[in-house]
């Protein structure tokens, strides 16, 4: 049999709306984009630990610090989820790993931004971890079958993710003058990188309409930006704080809020490796992976002691 | 890598309440059984999801080929007789 045959086969399974499972026949090239992208994402969630991390010691009560851990665990988890769906495409977590450590592997370039004060960990949250579930409520009837029951999972716990740092930002926007401040600063510096967490625009994003195609993603990166922004700027006027662009208009005709455009140079240039963290970010990483080597050993050479032991009772 | 980083795969199987089977979650990587079942507790019982956890090593599990879904489970198919509907009994007898 051709192979054209079992992809044009292919594609009529993944358009009558079924799951594609990890020992299906699939071409390559979809493997291959999968793999490409569950692993930036696992990435992009093991770093996005680092910049809230910054502020775990600093948290201002103990709600706070307990909540923002669990959110920062709940990330840790994320990555190994989506690194567990990426090996059931015969990819390995090792190699994964090894190219974020090198600096060859992609992840979000948000992470890349600095955390300057604690209102920073309420934008992250209400904006970055919103930003993420518009992306992956979608991406729960993505066509790979591991890839949509990981990202399930990920959605049950990520709205916790929002509501925490809305509620950073509500009691700042509530406290004392500097406070409030404190917040709009906040959402001056994580606006726009938020937007730019959806990718290019659909005229400029290459791989797009395959990803589309093949059921990967069913809404574009323009779709999704624009729910978000319709879905936040509420969110903002209830705040009592000011979206930093002049050019925010609600559009009675279309039902969606007009925004100002986008700076892509910008985005680039931290996708580059040229942001402000894209250095400090790599070395925290390789430190955490070097740092934990010895209890990889530890626990190597224990599970060798205890198969020894069991070997000595059997024999004997 | 170091052979730290290779650690074999282990499946995860959940049993959310008592009555209600494992159900298979995910999978992680451990050295051993016992780190397996560690790491199972803080990867997917986070949020009381479970009362029990089985781990069962990947390599362990023999699973049949999408190739021979066609030979395994389409003979069930026609055989409708298998399948209450299939028996015709008059309304008046009442539930049966
Ligand atoms: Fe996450
Ligand atoms: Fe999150």
């Amino acid at each position: 049999m051709e192979t054209i045959n079992f992809e044009e086969r292919f594609q009529e399974y993944v358009h009558s709306e079924q799951k594609v499972e990890p020992k299906h026949w699939m071409p390559e090239p979809y493997r291959k984009t999968l793999i490409r992208q569950i692993s930036q994402h696992a990435h992009s969630e093991v770093v996005g630990m680092l910049p809230e991390a910054n502020w775990i010691s600093r948290a201002p009560s103990l709600r706070r610090k307990v909540a923002l851990l669990a959110k920062v665990q709940d990330e840790a988890g994320h990555g190994l989820y989506l690194y567990s769906a990426a090996e059931t495409l015969g990819a390995d977590r090792a190699d994964l790993v090894g190219d974020l450590l090198s600096g060859k592997a992609k992840y979000s370039s948000i992470f890349n931004y600095p955390t300057r004060s604690w209102a920073d960990i309420g934008a992250i949250g209400w904006l970055v971890d919103g930003a993420a579930i518009a992306n992956q409520v979608m991406l729960c009837r993505t066509s790979y079958g591991p890839y949509a029951r990981a990202m399930v999972r990920i959605c049950k716990e990520e709205s916790f993710h929002q509501r925490q740092g809305y509620e950073i930002m509500l009691a700042l926007c509530k406290g004392t003058k500097e406070q409030k401040e404190m917040a709009q600063d906040a959402l001056n510096r994580w606006w726009w990188p938020s937007l730019m967490m959806f990718g290019p625009t659909d005229k400029e994003s290459t791989n797009s309409a395959q990803s589309m195609n093949w059921k990967i993603k069913r809404k574009s990166n323009d779709e999704l930006r624009q729910e978000f922004i319709d879905k936040t700027v509420p969110q903002a006027e209830f705040l009592g704080l000011t979206i930093p662009d002049e050019q925010l208009e609600w559009d009675e005709k279309t039902g969606h809020y007009r925004f100002g455009p986008i700076d892509w140079e910008e985005f680039y240039h931290v996708l580059k490796g040229n942001g402000p963290c894209n250095k400090e970010r790599l070395e925290a990483r390789n430190k955490a992976h070097d740092d934990g080597r010895w209890v990889r050993e530890a626990a190597n050479a224990f599970a060798k002691k205890t198969q020894e032991r069991k070997g000595e009772h059997s024999a004997a | 890598m170091s052979d730290t980083d290779n650690w074999k795969i282990w499946e995860v199987f959940v049993r959310s309440k008592n009555g209600l089977s494992h159900k298979h979650v995910g999978s992680l990587h451990a050295p051993d059984a016992e780190v397996a079942l560690k790491n199972a507790r803080d990867v997917y019982t986070r949020r009381s999801e479970g009362n029990s956890v089985w781990v069962v090593p990947s390599e362990a599990i023999t699973a049949s080929a999408p190739e021979d879904k066609e030979a395994l489970f389409t003979p069930a198919d026609d055989k409708v007789y298998r399948h209450p509907t299939f028996y015709e009994i008059p309304d008046d007898v009442g539930h049966i």
